[in-house]
């Protein structure tokens, strides 16, 4: 292979990268949603841009973060928002609720197995059956519902979402938001000064209109939890509101907020297709709040464009090539395809490091806060350790290794990530960024390098078994990195273990109470010392040594993953039924690959013909 | 001797006894976690780690058997293999030095976990806005405090623990000039008004408080965070005669004492918390719960308190959050909890070997540091060797 050629291909990545980030331009005729998308609201504890209150949301109804419309033309999430928003009986139409539950669609009684996307207007008539079914289940203890009972209360959950969602700005079935907002305010303006000047009340008619707008913006106010209304040039988080609690506070001397305003007029815009005036309000408002907030105007406008790049999404798709190219070049083309290989993993390893560190940057946090950024902090550093490796042995595989390890925890980050923000804020117990950086950081590298060790093992296993590239020289190189990798396992592990063990004692008052997840991370501290124990009394040899490290897979995802599944305990912050299965069976291969081992050495491929000092080093039986 | 000694050393420090007591903990710890799906932690913790063995009793029945070595069990043996390894093996030289700090470390650590399970004491204060407080209150033990009210500055107070009550005997005591017999005692009860809808219909006791109230047994509450209402009902014998005075309702629900008068005395009466006195008193000047705007997710709880001790001249304002306790005098206090009138609940614990982890902590990091970084660059340098080959 020519020598530029892996430059080449990583030119080619590149440059497709590089494209993501260039803004979505709107067309001269069309809707301005990609400022519109850029706008911030407060929810859920900290100030967002709408492009992620549209992805989130849409991800927890329908599973993904844009929206697949019948005329099979794809919708962006922030369009649909503003679609849901401002002219919700469009909305309606739109196949929004992801419904795969064959029960559930028999109980509608549709057609099985030919429709996984139902619209809101669909599911209308069947609301109260669903609601009815729905709490049932909610009534449930979460481990002990049926596929059915889990799939109906999703459903339930999610089209309470999408109520609540609808009424952010204004309640259903308003026409004209700008005008009915003046008429609210110069009413209330000429009621107060009629008070004051004359000392008479109000008229009736008066009287009457702002008691009903005052009992709409009300009903607004405690439906919704999107506070869209910014405080002015100068305010705190705490003084974000509503727009109906806006407008029920709202002074007569006031004038009405640039916030509501805003919203006001995209409203009316969006309603009435003016997509010039919706642009023009938009760019507005955005310009007004990167004046008035600076402060926050450059989190939401990163946030945006975190969103639109999905750097983990494209770390895993290097993350796959390369593991596929690092195994290609032990068949074919060795040189060529591994420097490949390293290129596109030093590649995935820098999105992903982008998508880390913007995650750090927008929380203003240690990386890892809860189990789908332990997820993203598992592959980090399992890549990092691998790339070492990689450098000190080339033979492919530690990037072989680190591929699958990332394209495995990003995955799962993918699936965790599907219960919307990911970006939550953390409860006071958490909320330490001293312990965040130090023990949970710490105690995720463990989990990193014992996975790390645990497929190199496995490789060894496999081309031990079904190749005969295993040569003597690469079963001791293997051996040395499983074991150099172990120990730093250990090392992580251990201190990880013990800086948790503190910083209980800081918070709860003692070093070590025998909580499942505590008891989940002493296990994997043991099951290190075990092996190294092990090896170091020469119990065990070669292959002793990749069977109990291959086990420490199943330790380690019992103790990153299953101790969250038994529902029990002081760190159950990530409860995931659904997950069960895939626990289960990762285990079980985890045994038989470790079981494999134990298979005599004619049935190793590699081993077959070895001379008797490789088979010993394997930890063979030496032949009578 | 020397050699008689060692022999007997040996087996002790054996590495396959180290990978024997490591793979025991490994499955005790599994299976104590696993165990917590189906009884409460503190049982668990009982059963499985704060024991010698785990028994097995057929069917529940009298009958028990140990099934497997408990964590107390594990930890000393594997405390004695460390020790005895150390003194076998130990020889300085630098390739050694790591793994012989790392083990130090360890016995370090083993040796506090076992101080702590002996020694520590964890209690818990209760406290209003501006009330001033000497003492924290135990979590589950009581007490029958009975007060004798005279004039003077202070009344002498007799406490009849609640293991005494618990056993339903008659009590009596020198300075008491009645008796006290413990007609029914409740580990943790539910005490209602009498007449409530619902309610129970007939009071609990012939005098005081419980003339109005009826009383429920309950199950005694495993969780950390609830307290069980502890009551008792007693009756009270004159010594002179035998004679009964009636029956009382006492209760740690029922906040303040019951007075009663024996022969033209006057006494008071109630069942509290055992309590833990101190040289100083920590008074409440106020507590705050903030939240994430526009969320009901706790931001974090925070109580202003004013440490005063007069024999140390301290008196001083603290403010004790979640991670940041107070340490002062060998007691730590944590923010623990709150209670709906706004009222802090502080956990008190007196643990004086705190400080064992984090001594262990810093020395077995520095061993596995010294021991993996040595191999590491003989590692690097052999390879670099063997690429320049």
């Amino acid at each position: 292979m020519n020598r530029s050629i892996p430059y080449l291909i990583l030119l080619v990545a590149v440059i497709w990268l590089g494209s993501l980030w260039l803004p979505k331009k709107t067309k001269a005729n069309d809707f301005d949603v990609s400022t519109f998308s850029r706008l911030p609201v407060l929810t859920g504890g900290r100030i967002k841009p709408l492009d992620t209150v549209a992805r989130n949301s849409l991800l927890i109804m329908s599973r993904k973060q844009s929206l697949k419309l019948a005329s099979g033309e794809s919708m962006s999430a922030s369009r649909w928002l503003a679609e849901l928003w401002f002219n919700p009986l469009v909305a309606d139409t739109y196949p929004t609720f992801y419904v795969a539950n064959q029960e559930v669609l028999g109980m509608f009684g549709w057609p099985q197995a030919d429709k996984r996307y139902c619209t809101f207007a669909e599911l209308q008539p069947k609301l109260q059956k669903i609601d009815e079914e729905g709490s049932a289940a909610a009534d449930k203890n979460a481990k002990s519902r049926s596929p059915f009972e889990v799939a109906i209360f999703d459903l339930r959950s999610s089209l309470l979402l999408y109520q609540q969602l609808k009424l952010s700005i204004h309640l259903d079935g308003t026409e004209n938001f700008s005008k009915e907002i003046e008429t609210y305010a110069t009413t209330l303006t000429a009621a107060a000064t009629k008070l004051s000047q004359s000392q008479t009340p109000p008229d009736k008619d008066q009287t009457a209109f702002l008691r009903s707008a005052a009992a709409r913006y009300e009903q607004q106010a405690n439906a919704t939890n999107i506070l869209a209304v910014a405080p002015p040039a100068g305010g705190k988080e705490a003084d974000w509101r509503s727009t109906g609690a806006t407008l029920m506070r709202l002074n007569s001397a006031e004038a009405i907020p640039a916030s509501l305003a805003a919203f006001a007029d995209l409203s009316d815009a969006f309603r009435a297709q003016d997509t010039a005036t919706f642009s023009r309000v938009a760019k507005e408002y955005s310009g007004w709040f990167s004046i008035a907030h600076p402060e926050w105007t450059g989190k939401t406008h990163f946030e945006q464009l975190f969103n639109q790049v999905e750097p983990f999404k494209q770390g895993m798709v290097l993350y796959i090539s390369a593991f596929l190219l690092a195994c290609s070049s032990w068949l074919v083309c060795p040189r060529g395809l591994r420097k490949t290989a390293l290129l596109l993993l030093v590649l995935a390893f820098a999105v992903h490091s982008f998508g880390m560190f913007s995650r750090m940057y927008l929380q203003s946090r240690p990386p890892v806060t809860n189990l789908y950024s332990s997820a993203i902090v598992v592959g980090w550093g399992a890549t990092i350790i691998a790339m070492v490796l990689e450098y000190l042995f080339r033979y492919g595989i530690g990037t072989a290794g680190a591929g699958v390890v990332g394209f495995v925890t990003l995955l799962i980050a993918h699936n965790l990530g599907s219960n919307g923000d990911t970006l939550e804020m953390q409860v006071a117990v958490l909320d330490s960024n001293l312990w965040l950086a130090t023990h949970v950081v710490v105690i995720t590298l463990g989990y990193s390098a014992m996975l790390l060790a645990g497929v190199l093992a496995i490789v060894y296993v496999i081309l031990g078994l079904a190749t005969t590239k295993l040569t003597r020289e690469l079963a001791h190189v293997l051996t040395s990195m499983v074991y150099g990798v172990l120990c730093f396992a250990t090392l992580f592990s251990f201190v990880g273990t013990v800086l948790g063990g503190i910083w209980a004692d800081q918070s709860w008052g003692r070093f070590w109470g025998w909580d499942p997840k505590e008891n989940g991370a002493l296990l994997i501290v043991l099951w290190c010392a075990l092996i190294l124990h092990a090896r170091w009394g020469g119990m065990i040899r070669q292959r002793g040594l990749m069977a109990m490290t291959i086990c420490g897979n199943a330790i380690t995802a019992f103790s990153w993953f299953g101790v969250n599944m038994l529902g029990i305990g002081l760190h159950t912050y990530g409860f995931m039924s659904k997950a069960f299965p895939w626990l289960m069976a990762f285990i079980i291969l985890q045994a038989v690959l470790a079981l494999l081992t134990r298979l005599p050495a004619s049935r190793w491929l590699s081993f077959r013909n070895a001379e008797r000092r490789v088979l010993t080093a394997a930890g063979f039986r030496p032949l009578a | 001797m020397k050699t008689i000694l060692r022999r007997l050393l040996v087996p002790i420090a054996s590495l396959r006894l180290t990978v024997v007591c490591l793979a025991t903990a490994l499955v005790l710890v599994l299976a104590g976690t696993l165990a917590q799906v189906n009884i409460n932690p503190v049982e668990a913790q009982q059963q499985y780690f704060q024991s010698w063995f785990i028994w097995w009793s057929a069917g529940g029945g009298g009958f028990k058997m140990p099934v497997f070595p408990g964590g107390h069990f594990v930890g000393a043996v594997l405390l004695f293999n460390l020790i005895a390894a150390h003194i076998h093996r130990f020889s300085w030289s630098w390739s050694k030095a790591g793994i012989q700090l790392t083990h130090l470390g360890l016995i370090v650590m083993l040796a506090g976990g076992l101080a702590t399970d002996l020694f520590s004491v964890s209690s818990h204060m209760y406290l209003r806005q501006g009330e001033t407080k000497n003492y924290s209150d135990d979590d589950i033990r009581t007490e029958l405090a009975v007060t004798e009210q005279t004039s003077g500055a202070t009344n002498r107070v007799i406490a009849i623990p609640g293991e005494v009550l618990s056993a339903c005997g008659t009590t009596s005591h020198e300075a008491l000039p009645f008796k006290i017999v413990v007609k029914g005692f409740y580990p943790n009860a539910d005490l209602q008004m009498v007449g409530q809808e619902n309610g129970p219909s007939v009071p609990a006791a012939s005098n005081g408080a419980g003339a109005q109230i009826g009383i429920k047994a309950l199950p005694t509450f495993s969780e950390m965070n609830k307290r069980n209402k502890t009551s008792a009902v007693v009756e009270l014998l004159s010594n002179k005669g035998e004679k009964s005075l009636g029956t009382w309702l006492v209760s740690v629900e029922i906040d303040q004492g019951q007075d009663f008068e024996v022969d033209g005395r006057h006494w008071s009466m109630a069942l509290r918390f055992a309590r833990y006195y101190k040289d100083y008193s920590l008074s409440l000047i106020s507590f705050t719960h903030e939240t994430y705007p526009g969320t009901e997710i706790a931001k974090g709880f925070s109580s202003i308190i004013t440490l005063a001790d007069v024999k140390h001249n301290e008196n001083r304002q603290v403010k004790i959050y979640m991670n940041h306790p107070l340490r002062y005098l060998g007691d730590t206090y944590y923010q623990s909890g709150y209670q709906s009138d706004n009222s802090t609940i502080l956990q008190v614990v007196r643990n004086p070997s705190y400080q064992a982890p984090y001594i262990s902590c810093v020395i077995v990091s520095l061993g596995l540091l010294m021991q993996f970084t040595y191999h590491l660059v003989g590692f690097a340098r052999r390879a670099n060797a063997a690429k320049a080959l």
